[in-house]
């Protein structure tokens, strides 16, 4: 954890991720990066800038345009002893390679009996962006959390990337790090010299204590939360926020211990609303806490369309702080 | 270079032993001893096995598909452990987790068998990657139905290995059918290796697929190829006696029976035989004779081990899950 006495410094969440994953090659001479662009173009967001002058082809790979051998050949790379961070550009390109990540990434360690094991990170970049459209715009990583074997990580700030996209290198599990294109430049702090800050695999966050109601949230979701927080504090509504960081493995002891405490709950997410991240949270608090339960548990998520080009449509379709204020107080 | 006598006969003994393992898991499904819903046998392919994986090195990869037994049994794992994952055991391959598609060994460097039609492509192109990022000497050797080479796996895996001159050596078994569909109804040039062209790999042609010493010889050539300078491609023709799976009855009906026959004329077991006839050896007939007594022996030891072996513990549901 970072502590009061560390020493910060201030960046964007892409240079966040860019020292995570260079100071992970430094560290490791397994690990390299593969992926479209990620070499002598600098990174389509910039994340892999500088590498190729440091690295060199051997360890900063670009790839053609081929999704299914990019992910597949990061689990053969994995098994045969490397560390491959590879990078699909952007996770609704990952469709392509649904197979190799879901058959292959996430079950070769169980379908061989733990023979083989795949320490490899598939970075993607996610979420809506300005206008990108219905086929540029998803953020879909439930689809991968539905599947044992594999992690799912979605960061919500520059500290929680780096820490996060660390211990996801350092782990020998498969990991779908998910990285929220609209936040690449989001501003935060990250500790200016310690290379081993490590955000525990599976373990959420609050992000901000209260008592009056739960917000739970993941990526762009918490800082919907967070907004929304403030601006309830100025009606004395105290809002407890917390960040699951991870959707495999899903942390919901924070979730319960707070929601023992508030008694209301609102799950806030970029995701489409049909069997979303919401859905299973609601589903447990039901199932584990119903004699807690003050009132339904909402679910605030993208409208349930594909996204327009339209500018004024494609941002009425999706969360906001506003939606997540208005829900809060339909349950106090 | 000549093989040595007994080479030949334990390319002979394991050409036997595929066979009459294969004939024996194909009564054991009948029989229900093996479950599920799939069992691909390799009957009349053994050569492109054998031979293909005696050219290779012990520090070599080899990876395939689900009509794997034979692969495993070739690398030297021992049959019975083989047949033990097929009746679900704990003491199988797999320790009845992954049944006969997902075979594997990684103290062979077997990587396994994979049940997606060329899934297992780009996992080759990438365990490749990872001899050549280490500087090892290895080279992969892919094996690829002729049915996977027209998904999007072939074209992308070889290509990667065009691109990033990796050590492979991809060897599709082109047995004439993608299931029960020929193979001129599902490629635009059915003349596979022609298609190394394609991404800059070396083309090795097609060869004859029921003659083990060929697929020797012709792999030997493709390895030390491939150590030095980067992946081919081989198309060996072969054909198989059953059909794609054990459910596939079709394929065993009188509408293939001359085809058949015309490839039983030329079955592997039949044509190594005869090379090893030529060699003049003394008492040929009576080694060739003590081989098929030891592998029915064999058979029957896999087949009382894996019969006789326990069922994985409850709790193991949950193992492997992840690291």
């Amino acid at each position: 954890m970072a502590t009061a006495t560390m020493e910060m410094k201030r960046t964007q969440m892409r240079e966040a991720l860019r020292s995570a994953l260079m100071e992970e090659m430094r560290r490791d001479e397994r690990v390299f990066v593969m992926g479209q662009e990620v070499g002598k173009w600098q990174g389509t967001h910039r994340v892999t800038r500088g590498f190729y002058e440091e690295f060199g082809p051997k360890r900063v790979r670009d790839t053609p345009i081929s999704e299914m051998a990019i992910a597949g050949s990061a689990v053969g790379a994995a098994m045969n002893g490397l560390r491959p961070v590879a990078e699909i550009m952007t996770i609704n390109f990952a469709f392509l390679a649904l197979d190799a990540i879901i058959n292959h990434a996430a079950k070769v360690h169980y379908m061989f009996n733990g023979q083989f094991t795949v320490p490899m990170v598939l970075r993607v970049a996610s979420g809506w962006g300005n206008q990108a459209t219905a086929t540029h715009s998803h953020t879909p990583e439930v689809i991968f959390a539905h599947f044992p074997g594999l992690y799912v990580a979605m960061p919500s700030n520059p500290l929680d990337a780096y820490g996060m996209l660390k211990a996801s290198i350092r782990d020998d599990n498969p990991v779908l790090f998910s990285e929220s294109i609209a936040m690449y430049s989001a501003i935060g702090e990250i500790p200016a010299d310690d290379p081993d800050y490590l955000v525990p695999i599976g373990k959420s966050d609050v992000k901000r204590e209260g008592s009056d109601v739960t917000i739970v949230g993941y990526a762009r979701g918490v800082n919907w939360a967070l907004d929304a927080a403030k601006e309830l504090a100025k009606d004395g509504v105290q809002a407890e926020v917390i960040d699951l960081r991870w959707l495999r493995p899903l942390d919901l002891e924070p979730v319960y211990n707070s929601f023992k405490k508030t008694n209301r709950c609102v799950i806030v997410e970029e995701a489409l609303p049909m069997f979303n991240v919401g859905a299973e949270i609601a589903a447990k608090l039901q199932e584990e806490l119903f004699d807690y339960m003050d009132a339904p548990i909402k679910r605030v998520a993208a409208e349930d369309v594909p996204l327009p080009y339209n500018a004024t449509l494609e941002l009425s379709a999706l969360p906001d702080k506003n939606k997540v204020v208005k829900a809060v107080k339909e349950v106090l | 270079m000549a093989l040595k006598k007994d080479e030949l006969l334990s390319m002979y003994h394991e050409l036997v032993l595929i066979r009459r393992f294969e004939e024996r898991a194909g009564e054991l499904y009948a029989s229900k001893e093996i479950g599920g819903v799939y069992l691909h046998l390799a009957n009349g392919q053994e050569a492109v096995i054998t031979g293909a994986i005696h050219a290779l090195r012990e520090t070599d990869h080899v990876i395939t598909a689900y009509r794997d037994h034979g692969h495993a049994i070739s690398r030297g794992v021992d049959p019975k452990y083989v047949m033990a994952e097929m009746f679900g055991k704990r003491t199988g391959t797999s320790g009845g987790k992954g049944g006969s598609m997902h075979i594997a060994s990684k103290e062979h460097r077997f990587w396994g068998g994979y049940a997606i039609v060329g899934g297992h492509l780009p996992l080759a192109t990438g365990i490749a990657m990872a001899s050549h990022y280490r500087g090892d000497d290895e080279v992969t050797l892919s094996y690829i139905g002729d049915g996977a080479s027209n998904n999007g796996y072939f074209h992308e895996s070889l290509n990667l290995s065009g691109v990033w001159d990796l050590p492979v050596i991809w060897f599709i078994e082109n047995n004439f059918y993608g299931m029960g569909t020929a193979v001129e109804e599902a490629a635009g040039n059915p003349i596979l290796h022609e298609r190394a062209q394609g991404y800059g790999i070396k083309d090795m042609g097609r060869i004859d697929g029921q003659d083990t010493l060929e697929v020797y010889e012709v792999v030997q050539e493709a390895a030390e190829y491939a150590r030095e300078n980067g992946p081919v491609l081989i198309e060996a023709m072969t054909y198989r006696y059953r059909g794609h799976g054990v459910s596939d009855r079709l394929f065993e009906s009188d509408a293939r029976a001359d085809e058949m026959t015309q490839f039983k004329e030329r079955d592997p077991i039949t044509v190594m035989a005869e090379h090893i006839r030529k060699r003049d050896y003394v008492d040929t007939e009576a080694e060739l004779k003590r081989i098929h007594e030891r592998v029915e022996e064999e058979v029957e030891a896999a087949i009382k081990f894996a019969r006789e072996s326990a069922e994985p513990y409850p709790d193991e549901l949950y193992t492997h899950v992840y690291v």
